[in-house]
């Protein structure tokens, strides 16, 4: 009996000491695929490498080697002569699912615009599998990207990085292992969204007083769940045997109430949860570097970042990554000094991270022109960015990002296979993915309808128009 | 050789500043689209007081003020960037500096006779934006909204002018689901208001038609004399993408005898027989491959082809006014999609004069000199326009966002970078 109570003790002890069960886990597991060598490819392996006429070899889910080795006798042989095989592309800023095709009101749940602060709400739980969407980026080649919230709040929730894979859930989608993003925002949207309802905030200033007001609610949060687990071990450091001081320090120590939005911002604030700071101005991302310092957390990435260019050394400086277009610019006044060179520049410090993402469901489509795009552009003011430098924008630099580079966003043996085989050179706009692998399963083949999948939403439409 | 085009390019650009134009401008060596669905030649372009003089294989001989070598580079006529409200928009959400749509502080319920090109600047920052990017012209619209008639607009050339309008009025229509759920509701509702409007027109009633509902006016006397002349001389461009609003379309063209365009059609493709039989051109967004509303189940990447391959004439729009630079990489999508090539550089130059009633823009002898030489294939994401040259003036390929880069592409900025003015 005694000794139950001790293993009671013990295990509530570790149940609060220890972070909650993995909420909404991933269920993806990846069908075995069929071995496949591809010989004499050129590749572009997505950390800055090309390497041409060379032979890559997949199975088990897993990128086995590049150049020589062995095989299994049954793998399938894929010639790749005057192909170009590359990383799946990454985008690390999507709203597919929770702003999904059709644009139904009934559909736009990408933002809870009711409050400034929602931290608490996570992008997975608006997200619809059925959103077509997600096939039109496969066949662009996209294996993984981030769902975020959208930017009416100034903290607009989770984000989520999902494989590219059909599914009935999106926890059939999940990237096993992948830490969560947390969405926030600068500048004109919050201010616009809570300002015209004459709330707070309504102004640039008024955007940092409330994120700070956030952060100081996490600290104290953080602070006590230290505090309590601190009791709770020294308790057990201290225990008599009978674990009465461990039963004695939880039953004198009240665990925290948990809070929802306090889980997420202390989350950032420890590095579990990676920020993604939609952000235009070059001061404001300045600013918004400061406030990192003050509370101690990393910005990971300022997404759209049309005036990063102006401020490339800093972000390098920092390590922060900017998620950016090729060519958007002009819409609102903080996207006004958008230029065609902003990627190119951001990528040209030592230690810059450029991306480049889509935050649209055409974009998501058509990474690899995108990427073009922002290269040639580097190419004329004098940049001198080859291929395999400009892939790192939507392959390796997005899988860092995202924190998932240890596991995809290269070719190189030991990771995961996700890859695209290009039926040319992928900078160009006549460039199509033939093939698109994740976790070495073909999930995609040009012109073969039994590797082209259609969400529900898209079957029986048009029953009776000619084709 | 390189070396050496640049130079030139450079010198012609100084000469454009220092000086007024060139006469004569003699670019050898080009390989060179016409503007029609013909295979490109290598040719000789001459070009004298803003005209193409003459287009031969071989011009070396000819005297002129400034020489460019096209190295066996593209040139094509300056390209037509869609239907904008570029010099209408300044900045999409700074809502005093756009001018490209009706609110509702005006009543009634169309107005046909609001002009948008009583409100174009050519001095917006967008015009050479897209000007640098190898565009010539655009189509000027009345934004389409949640009205059933938005305005009337025209073509407008990027050369910087005050009044460069051309062509044919073109009254901008919109019979879509989404102005239908603004109006009355229904899509039915744009085809009921037409229907009063176009009748009141016929019947040659004395004043204005009034609804009973609320006193407003359906239309006014200058609203009616705006469809009576766009009737006569001018086009209808009816905003519609699902197939039976396309056939409404075609329908109640023929029944009014109005010229009519398609914009959007992203279900062209299921109506494609009608749309040929009735001869109307459709303009498309070629990378609409989403079912992004109701109206648009069947948008598809091979809309274009499929399209052409019914001998329907088509042009590209990418919605996009900002980035308007953005069409040759829809045509190029189109042509990565089955659209044959040559078909795409029509559609991208001299087609959309044609269809709205502009000045010819072919690299022809007699024709005005706005021209375009590449640094690649014109429809890739990875060529530029090396030199836009506009009534045969070398543009000095300078916007607002190339002062940008100007001021921020040095490494040092000694003072600051507010002291670097380019």
């Amino acid at each position: 009996m005694r000794h139950l109570i001790c293993v009671l003790v013990a295990l509530l002890a570790s149940l609060a000491a220890r972070a909650q069960p993995e909420a909404f886990p991933s269920t993806y597991v990846a069908p075995a695929g069929q071995p496949v060598l591809f010989k004499n490819a050129t590749i572009l392996t997505g950390n800055g490498r090309r390497l041409d006429e060379t032979d890559l070899y997949v199975a088990e889910g897993r990128i086995q080697w590049v150049g020589k080795g062995e095989i299994v006798s049954d793998a399938t042989e894929v010639d790749a002569s005057d192909r170009w095989i590359t990383p799946g592309l990454i985008d690390v800023h999507s709203h597919l699912g929770v702003y999904p095709s059709p644009g139904v009101a009934a559909h736009s749940d990408g933002n809870e615009a009711t409050a400034p602060v929602t931290a608490e709400v996570w992008a997975e739980h608006s997200v619809w599998p059925q959103d077509p969407g997600f096939s039109r980026a496969l066949a662009g080649g996209v294996t993984a990207m981030q769902i975020l919230p959208g930017s009416a709040n100034l903290f607009g929730g989770r984000g989520v990085t999902l494989k590219n894979v059909p599914s009935i859930s999106y926890q059939g989608m999940k990237f096993p292992g992948a830490p969560h993003g947390l969405k926030m925002a600068c500048g004109e949207n919050p201010k616009r969204v809570y300002g015209g309802r004459t709330q707070a905030p309504s102004t640039r200033m008024g955007n940092v007083a409330a994120y700070r007001s956030a952060w100081i609610r996490a600290q104290r949060y953080q602070a006590d769940w230290d505090r309590y687990n601190q009791a709770v071990k020294d308790a057990a450091a201290a225990d008599d045997s009978s674990g009465a001081s461990v039963a004695s320090a939880l039953l004198t120590n009240t665990p925290p109430r948990r809070n929802l939005e306090l889980d997420t911002l202390a989350g950032a604030l420890r590095g579990d949860i990676l920020v993604h700071m939609h952000c235009y101005r070059a001061d404001e991302m300045l600013t918004i570097l400061d406030m990192a310092k003050e509370f101690g957390y990393r910005v990971g990435t300022f997404h759209h970042g049309v005036e990063a260019y102006k401020i490339a050394d800093e972000l390098a400086e920092n390590g922060v990554c900017g998620a950016l277009w090729a060519d958007w610019w002009g819409f609102k006044i903080e996207a006004y000094d958008g230029i065609q060179e902003n990627i190119a520049l951001v990528d040209r410090p030592a230690g810059g991270c450029a991306i480049v993402h889509s935050d649209s469901d055409e974009g998501i489509q058509r990474l690899n022109q995108e990427a073009a795009k922002a290269m040639l552009r580097g190419n004329r003011a004098g940049l001198d960015i080859p291929p395999e430098r400009a892939i790192r924008w939507i392959t390796y630099n997005a899988a860092k990002s995202l924190g998932v580079h240890e596991q995809t966003g290269s070719i190189e043996s030991g990771k995961m296979a996700d890859m695209v085989l290009w039926n040319q050179d992928p900078f160009s706009v006549y460039a199509k993915p033939m093939q698109v692998y994740i976790d070495g399963v073909l999930r995609y083949e040009e012109n073969n309808p039994s590797l082209s999948p259609q969400s529900d939403f898209e079957l029986g439409q048009l029953i009776g128009a000619k084709r | 050789m390189k070396i050496k085009r640049l130079l030139m390019v450079l010198l012609g650009s100084l000469l454009l500043g220092s000086t007024s134009q060139a006469a004569s401008l003699l670019i050898t060596n080009g390989l060179v689209f016409t503007g029609d669905d013909t295979p490109p030649n290598q040719l000789d372009i001459l070009i004298e007081d803003g005209l193409i003089e003459a287009v031969a294989s071989d011009l070396s001989t000819a005297e002129a003020d400034q020489l460019i070598d096209a190295a066996g580079r593209p040139v094509t006529p300056a390209l037509f960037a869609g239907i904008t409200v570029a010099g209408l928009s300044e900045i999409g959400m700074v809502y005093e500096a756009v001018d490209s749509r009706l609110n509702e502080l005006y009543t009634g319920l169309m107005h046909p006779e609001f002009d948008v090109r009583k409100a174009y600047n050519p001095l917006s920052s967008v015009i050479p934006v897209t000007r640098i990017e190898g565009y010539g012209y655009t189509l000027l619209a009345a934004a389409f909204g949640d009205r059933t008639i938005s305005g009337q607009g025209s073509l407008v050339r990027f050369d910087g002018g005050f009044d460069s309008f051309e062509g044919q009025t073109i009254v901008f229509v919109n019979v879509d689901g989404y102005s239908g759920s603004k109006v009355g509701g229904s899509r039915a509702a744009h085809w009921m208001l037409l229907e009063t409007a176009f009748s009141s027109l016929t019947t040659q009633q004395g004043n204005g038609l009034w609804l009973t509902h609320n006193e407003h006016p359906l239309i006014n006397q200058t609203g009616r004399a705006t469809l009576e002349n766009a009737r006569e001389n001018g086009i209808f461009v009816f905003r519609a993408n699902r197939a039976s609003d396309i056939l409404q379309a075609l329908a109640f063209s023929q029944q009014h005898h109005l010229n009519a365009v398609i914009s959007g059609g992203q279900e062209a493709w299921i109506v494609r027989e009608e749309l040929a039989a009735s001869g109307t051109p459709v303009v498309i967004n070629a990378l609409d491959n989403l079912p992004g509303s109701f109206d648009g189940l069947g948008a598809r990447l091979d809309n274009a082809a499929l399209l052409h391959e019914a001998d329907i004439t088509l042009l590209f729009t990418s919605g996009e006014t900002h980035n308007a630079r953005k069409l040759r990489q829809v045509a190029g999508n189109a042509v990565a999609n089955g659209l044959p090539y040559e078909v795409a550089i029509a559609a991208m130059t001299s087609l959309p004069a044609e269809i709205f009633g502009g000045k010819p823009r072919m690299i022809a002898p007699g024709l005005r000199a706005d021209v375009v030489i590449w640094s690649g294939d014109p429809l890739d994401v990875s060529s530029a326009a090396d030199q836009v040259i506009i009534d045969g003036k070398l543009d000095p390929m300078t916007s607002r966002q190339t002062e940008l880069l100007q001021r921020y592409l040095p490494t040092e900025a000694g003072l600051g970078r507010a002291y670097i003015n380019p």
